[in-house]
């Protein structure tokens, strides 16, 4: 009865402010709240010209596929990079060179939804060499090298549909893990949709990281029932050895999820011993399966990306496997799940609960030592609730989703439905502060916020609704961030800013720890890329049948060659420019009319390809597109298209006039 | 004591060989696009820059007034400078092993007059660069040159150019007074 009541309540509340809070604002004015009462907030988020950031932070572009890169505290963008989806301006997805890295089982796909950018960890701490992200359509995992802050891996996960549960990393980057939101058919296969409970399952992927070279490859998959596996983390310290993957819809349904699925008072959060794993890996009690993903790799000193297809992949079952995987009931459709520092408590943000739920790892291993077991599923024992849960923080507001963690023992949670972060205490439960977001923040983002040692005096709202917080522009609104000071007891908010795409989860790391590993150029020497031109002495233009080859370089303000002829209407010319320049910041663009195809930017000691195809006989200008010098305007050439059937001699110049 | 002008002569000499190890001079362009600096060695034997690309950063920037390209294998002095440096160094020990006052002098004297000429071999070239443009150039300032100083600062079109002895030209500089010492020393006691 008890239960009932305060279910009412809150269904209620939360009905009033679902209606109410985003849109209280009278159409046609400024937003008003959280205006920051003390002047000194200016002064905090205020980074002098030419002086830098202190931390670097890095939001996913959830739907724009893209990871965006900003100063804190100042909030300016520093960099958009093409992860998941194609980009025009740095011709990603449209030179030869990239054009690999979008490869799929199914083929070339050009877009992905990115939600979670995930750093690096050495001994627990971030250490600024790679950051991951996941794709959760086609589900995938990317690696982005910190030196470049471009791209270089990327890792399909085969047996998956909807990879959220992803990429978070354990405490040394041994792993990356990959859960399925999705349960799908396993195999997948025609089945009828009905069959859900019976054909369908959840599969956990860890992808072993290279320490070294940082390259993924999929060690081992563990075969779960087809609950919803929506996010993770990895234990840390004492709890380093285990993941946690929270779970929804352990209902199993696959009609009208937001009430079906809504049903359990409990879900799960299921716990992984990856070091057991390992060890049945060893062990060879694995079963081999084929299976179809892709993997790409992109080389800074070949400057192109392969693709390979792999056709197999290791699953490891609870049945075959026992004490792998265990059940931490968890009230209710749990989301963000969220280890603290210390590794000891393991916070599930159970998204229709009225409470939050922190589970004990201590409690957990002793639970497990005494099989004192609810009910097993699938070979999965499920522990009691009372015998895990640690502690439970009473009604801090409506619809948990993250917690992150602060160096002094503090945890930051979001409430989307009441809009609020709420800073509670570690170890007491106590509600200590709480302030508005604008409007129903999702994830926060403190610098080292989910590994052992947070860096943060800063925090981040990252939020779902916009509204009114900014000059208008039409139906379609950026998403908003808030960067609020959490040094002192009370929580300040400091700035506001729009973002780019939808960025759910991000990282921030200071930035001493990237800067003095970023590359300025790449060394012309060092360049083995299988169309480069080492100098203009190497320039030339080669027919192979159709195919006209253009070995081609650029230096302030010239093309070598710059007038091409004896090309015709049905060939097809790649244009291979290499950079010759060793400065940074001068990269040379490169694009010639007519193209169904991108420009291409090409950094200094860099090569790369784009693919045109004439037409129309004729003679197009090409030009450089990035302004490159004070002659940039002169930086341009022609190249003559003749007719299909012409005789036109293959001859190029630069300097001097083409004799024919 | 009886030792003292020697030490002193061993101890200039080192700092004289020490040419074979650091840059003569350097030569530091500023300009709006480079707010830190392109910097230029002039070693006795080469001419580099801080990273692989300076030079070619600089014969870049050069092109646009119609200068030639610095091409370090097109000065011949780069090829014979060490072992002129090489032999100043022996008859260096030569002077020592007399340690007479006319000879740490000579020697002294041998080293400032080839340096002077050396100096003014520099002025020569800088003068042939800053002088010499291509009819071509695309930028073309009327009576403008663009010769780099010798030694100081001066301004050229957008940059800023300081030219100043390095440690290698610092350390030789000190070798001569050195055996200017040890000659006074010696010619005091005798
Ligand atoms: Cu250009």
């Amino acid at each position: 009865m008890k239960r009932l009541t305060l279910y009412a309540i809150t269904t209620l509340f939360t009905a009033i402010l679902l209606i109410w809070t985003p849109g209280c604002q009278s159409p046609g004015g400024p937003a008003t709240g959280g205006l920051v009462s003390s002047n000194d907030a200016a002064s905090q988020v205020y980074v002098a010209p030419g002086q830098y950031d202190e931390f670097y932070s890095f939001l996913s572009g959830g739907f724009s596929g893209q990871l965006s890169v900003y100063g804190l505290p100042s909030g300016r963008l520093l960099k958009v990079i093409p992860v998941f989806s194609v980009d025009a301006e740095k011709a990603y997805g449209f030179n030869e060179e990239t054009k690999p890295m979008l490869n799929t089982s199914f083929g070339f796909v050009p877009w992905d939804d990115a939600h979670h950018p995930e750093l690096s960890q050495t001994n627990g701490e971030t250490d600024g060499r790679w950051i991951f992200i996941n794709g959760n359509n086609t589900p995938r995992v990317a690696r982005i090298d910190l030196s470049t802050f471009e791209t270089t891996e990327i890792i399909e996960i085969p047996n998956s549909g909807g990879n959220h549960s992803s990429p978070f990393t354990t405490e040394n980057t041994e792993y990356v893990v990959a859960g399925t939101r999705f349960g799908v058919p396993y195999p997948q296969n025609d089945v009828a949709i009905s069959s859900y409970a019976e054909n369908f399952k959840g599969m956990l992927t860890f992808i072993k990281v290279d320490p070294e070279s940082g390259h993924m490859e999929i060690a081992f998959q563990i075969l779960l029932p087809a609950f919803d596996y929506d996010l993770a983390h990895s234990g840390k310290g004492k709890s380093h050895g285990w993941t946690f993957f929270t779970s929804y819809n352990t209902e199993q349904k696959n009609t009208l999820l937001e009430v079906n699925a809504s049903q359990n008072d409990k879900d799960f959060i299921a716990a992984i011993n990856w070091k057991k794993a390992e060890e049945y890996l060893a062990q060879g009690k694995f079963r081999e399966i084929p299976a179809r993903y892709a993997h790409n790799v992109y080389s800074d000193v070949d400057h192109q990306a392969t693709s390979t297809i792999i056709e197999k992949v290791k699953v490891l079952t609870p049945e075959d496997c026992p004490d792998m995987v265990y059940f931490l009931p968890t009230p209710k459709s749990p989301h963000g799940v969220d280890v603290d520092p210390s590794g000891e408590y393991i916070v599930g943000n159970g998204k229709l609960s009225a409470d939050l739920t922190v589970h004990s790892f201590t409690k957990m291993l002793q639970a497990i030592e005494n099989k004192s077991y609810e009910t097993m599923i699938s070979s999965i024992p499920v522990l009691k609730y009372e015998e895990v849960v640690g502690g439970v923080v009473k009604a801090p507001g409506l619809g948990p989703l993250h917690t992150e963690f602060d160096a002094n023992g503090n945890a930051y949670t979001t409430f989307f439905i009441s809009s609020e972060i709420v800073k509670w205490k570690v170890g007491t439960w106590e509600v200590l502060d709480r302030v508005p977001c604008y409007y129903s923040v999702g994830h926060l983002m403190i610098p080292g916020g989910d590994s052992r040692k947070p860096q943060g005096k800063y925090m981040l709202a990252l939020n779902k609704i916009t509204k009114d917080r900014y000059l208008p522009t039409g139906p379609e609104l950026d998403q908003a961030a808030q960067l609020y000071d959490i040094s002192g007891d009370k929580i300040k908010l400091l700035l506001d800013f729009p973002t780019v795409g939808e960025p759910h989860y991000g990282q921030g790391i200071s930035a001493d720890r990237i800067v003095p590993n970023v590359k300025k150029i790449y060394p012309i020497e060092e360049n083995k890329h299988p169309y480069v031109s080492l100098g203009e002495g190497k320039t030339k233009v080669e027919r192979q049948g159709n195919d006209v080859h253009v070995y081609m370089t650029t230096i302030r303000s010239h093309f070598a060659p710059d007038n091409i002829e004896g090309v015709k209407v049905g060939d097809k010319v790649f244009f291979h420019v290499t950079n010759l320049e060793q400065d940074w910041d001068v990269p040379h663009g490169f694009a010639v009319m007519g193209a169904r195809n991108s420009e291409i930017l090409v950094m200094p000691g860099q090569t790369e390809t784009t693919v045109w195809e004439p037409q129309r006989p004729g003679v197009y200008p090409f030009y450089c597109t990035d302004f490159c010098s004070a002659l940039h305007q002169e930086m341009q050439g022609y190249i003559r298209i003749s007719p299909a059937n012409s005789n036109t001699p293959l001859k190029w110049s630069m300097g001097e006039d083409i004799v024919q | 004591m009886k030792w003292l002008p020697r030490l002193l002569m061993i101890l200039g000499l080192a700092g004289f060989l020490s040419l074979f190890a650091f840059p003569l001079w350097r030569i530091t362009l500023v300009a709006p696009q480079y707010p830190t600096g392109v910097r230029m060695y002039i070693w006795i034997n080469k001419i580099g820059g801080e990273t692989a690309g300076t030079l070619q950063n600089i014969n870049i920037l050069n092109h646009y007034v119609g200068m030639k390209f610095i091409e370090p294998e097109s000065i011949p002095e780069l090829s014979y400078f060490p072992y002129v440096v090489l032999a100043l160094g022996l008859l260096g020990l030569l002077a020592m092993v007399i340690n007479k006052p006319w000879a740490y002098l000579g020697w002294a004297l041998l080293v400032i007059i080839l340096a002077a000429i050396g100096i003014y071999d520099f002025y020569l070239w800088e003068y042939d660069y800053g002088h010499h443009l291509s009819p071509t150039a695309p930028i073309k300032i009327p009576g403008a040159s663009y010769q780099p100083p010798v030694i100081g600062k001066k301004t050229i079109l957008n940059f800023t150019a300081y030219s100043y002895p390095h440690t290698g030209g610092i350390l030789a500089g000190i070798s001569i007074i050195l055996a200017l010492v040890a000659f006074k020393i010696k010619k005091s006691w005798s």
